[in-house]
């Protein structure tokens, strides 16, 4: 679903990705973990198409397109979606409009018809519920003066609404609470099946007893140093990354 | 025409108006107050003055269920039909069942400048208006001051002339729109006088036709708890300014006057206001919004005196705006001049872009520039506009705020496709 070749990404004139080779089919989970500041973000806003991360070097390819020559909304509507690390505040654009405006952007793409104020409304409701976000939210300006856990749990919520093939949850866990930790990686590994795949980036093992992930990859340094399966999270929990910090430098 | 039956007081008030204005001639950009903003140099000095129109009133919807007059080329057209609220007098300025509210209070407003527009104004009005608001009494509906502009050929100037005393304990709600066609330049002088515990709200939308210069003065006095609360919607006009005069005069007196302005093209937007604390514990508060692209100016001039008498006054001003071209402009001077030692004071100007980081959180959910852009442009200015009480009021006037934002982005998305 998506390949990733020899990636060398630069953020103002400092090159962050330093040659990612990395596959993920479909179906698969991913997981990747790595040390402050190795360029797990800057990989998932290269993937999503952030203005001023630069690639130099190689090539995305998404269900055979390629990746890198789409707009970053062009992107989403083919299904992929960035559970952003810290989402960002919007004063003054209600969550009801800024939700519905993305859903009916998505499905128009997709040559679905658009959903009205009711039927968007119903629908975002049972989502909301079922994530643990509460009406209020619903109505307030995007992410303005949400908690960190409840701005992850509204990145979750957009995901559910916007149904994508392929996710990238950048530390999606931090800032959960325990109870919605579970509630939120319950819904998201509810959401695999065979014609999705995700890629999770996490500190913590925690998370991936719930989204086991078929593989797990170390990013040190701005390239993948390692790659196991779902027992090297457990290790890293154990071991840490000071093997890998010396041998990325 | 219409001058010679105006009673002897008024004439005489109009003739020393147009002695000073005469002599004095328009403001030019060396006069301080005119430094970002050059009227004159448009040509409405040659602008042949409107004559009262003929036919009847044109057609156009009141907002909700408000009590309507409707001024062309500045003479008063429509009078409210139905019979209105206990304690709600509407009249001419020149009437003599009016005549002693008005010289008590006509001209009281606005300081005596000869160069300003307001002097022109008192010399050249049509009709003018007079709003009466009893004391005690609380209009629930509306009223509505609707001036259009209609020139055809040849270039016009009017001064539409509005008279607003509210009483003791009295309120209402004022809502005045200006809409036209045809190059024309647009004078307006409001005066709000508000008299102990009074209070008015007041939103106006300024929608003028593109070629139309619209000067519009706002005088607004206080006295011991009285309450303004102002939002000021420009989208109109190829020039336009907006000079506001507010005395807070008696004890805890409140003014409240929130702006938002979308300027595109050459349009240039012009706001200077004067807020005056002359009593104790009074308040004030202005926020003005900007959005200017392609080569729009704003400008925003806002002085603030607390006099030494004015303990205990909390007054603040702030101007933002956004610029979306890099040929766009903005022109602050904020000022506090503070006399007195017991005060809150605070002042701000900025001037930004749009939220690169917004912008990209918005379409990695699938939305495209344009109506990414359009949201947070929206959202810039829903601190204004969700100011505005009435809700018929505030849904028209976004409305307009709406299409304006729409009509810039079908542009660009034509530019887009020409280029691509
Ligand atoms: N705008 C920028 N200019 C310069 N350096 C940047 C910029 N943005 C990020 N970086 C640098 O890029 C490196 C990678 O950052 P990134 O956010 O991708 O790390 P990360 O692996 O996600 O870390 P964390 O685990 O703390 O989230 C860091 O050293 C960071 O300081
Ligand atoms: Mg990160």
């Amino acid at each position: 679903m998506l390949e990733i070749r020899n990636l060398h990404a630069s953020v103002d004139g400092r090159e962050i990705l330093k040659g990612i080779d990395l596959t993920v089919p479909a179906g698969e989970v991913h997981a990747v973990m790595g040390p402050n500041g190795s360029g797990k973000s800057t990989l998932s806003y290269v993937l999503a198409g952030r203005d001023g991360y630069q690639v130099t070097a190689g090539s995305v390819t998404y269900k055979g397109q390629d990746l890198l020559a789409m707009k970053t909304e062009e992107r989403a509507r083919q299904g992929v979606f960035l559970a952003f690390q810290y989402p960002v505040e919007i004063p003054g654009v209600t969550g009801v409009n800024f939700l519905k405006t993305a859903v009916n952007a998505v499905r128009r793409s997709r040559g679905e018809s658009e959903l009205d104020a009711m039927q968007f409304l119903k629908l975002a409701r049972k989502k909301a519920k079922e994530l643990g976000v509460s009406e209020e939210m619903l109505r307030r300006a995007v992410n303005t003066g949400f908690s960190g856990g409840e701005k992850k749990r509204y990145e979750a919520l957009q995901m559910a609404l916007l149904e994508p093939s392929f996710m990238i949850l950048d530390e999606t866990d931090s800032g959960l609470d325990i109870d919605a930790l579970k509630v939120v990686a319950e819904a998201v590994d509810a959401f695999r099946n065979p014609q999705r795949a995700m890629l999770v980036i996490t500190h913590y093992q925690r998370i991936l007893d719930y989204i086991v992930p078929d593989k797990v990859h170390v990013l040190a340094g701005g390239r993948i140093v390692q790659t196991g399966g779902k027992d090297l999270a457990l290790e890293l929990e154990r071991t840490g990354y000071a093997q890998f910090v010396g041998q990325a430098a | 025409m219409t001058a010679a039956s105006h009673p002897d007081w008024l004439e005489s008030l109009r003739r020393a108006a147009r002695a000073k204005a005469d002599a004095a001639g328009l403001p030019s950009r060396r006069d301080e107050a005119w430094k970002y903003t050059d009227v004159a140099g448009l040509g409405v000095a040659s602008f042949a003055l409107a004559e009262k129109p003929q036919g009847g009133p044109p057609e156009a919807v009141p907002l909700g269920d408000a009590i309507r007059l409707v001024l062309v080329n500045g003479s008063l057209v429509a009078s409210p039909d139905t019979p209105l609220p206990a304690g709600v007098v509407v009249d001419r300025l020149d009437s003599g069942f009016s005549a002693d509210l008005v010289q008590a209070h006509l001209g009281r407003t606005i300081p005596p400048d000869a160069k300003s527009l307001a002097t022109l104004n008192s010399a050249l009005f049509a009709d003018g208006v007079v709003l009466r608001i009893g004391a005690g009494v609380t209009v629930a509906r509306p009223i509505e001051v609707l001036s259009l502009g209609q020139a055809g050929e040849e270039p016009l100037a009017f001064h539409p002339r509005c008279l607003v005393v509210v009483e003791e304990g009295g309120s209402a709600t004022l809502i005045e729109r200006h809409q036209g066609s045809g190059t024309y330049f647009s004078n307006s002088v409001l005066e709000i006088a508000l008299a102990s515990g009074a209070a008015l709200r007041h939103y106006k939308l300024q929608d003028e036709a593109a070629q139309a210069v619209h000067v519009a003065t706002l005088g607004v006095s206080l006295a011991a708890g009285a309450h303004y609360d102002g939002v000021l919607v420009q989208t109109g006009a190829r020039l336009a300014r907006h000079e506001v005069h507010a005395a807070l005069d008696g004890l805890e007196a409140s003014f409240a006057l929130d702006g938002a302005y979308l300027g595109a093209g050459q349009q240039h937007l012009d706001t200077t206001t004067f807020v005056t604390h002359v009593g104790p514990g009074g308040a004030s508060r202005q926020v003005f919004k900007g959005v200017l692209d392609d080569q729009a100016r704003g400008v925003f001039q806002g002085t603030v005196l607390v006099q030494r008498g004015a303990q205990k006054t909390d007054a603040h001003q702030l101007s933002k705006a956004l610029l979306l071209s890099p040929q766009a402009e903005m022109d602050g001077k904020p000022e506090l001049e503070i006399y007195a030692d017991d005060v809150k004071c605070g002042h701000g100007c900025t001037i930004g872009d749009i939220d690169e980081t917004a912008l990209f959180y918005l379409r990695a959910r699938g939305i495209d520039e344009a109506t990414a852009r359009h949201l947070l442009i929206e959202a810039f200015l829903a601190e204004v506009l969700e100011r505005i009480e009435a809700e018929p009021v505030r849904q028209a006037f976004a409305a307009v705020v709406g299409e304006r934002l729409q009509g810039a982005h079908a542009t660009r998305r034509i530019d887009d496709h020409r280029q691509g």
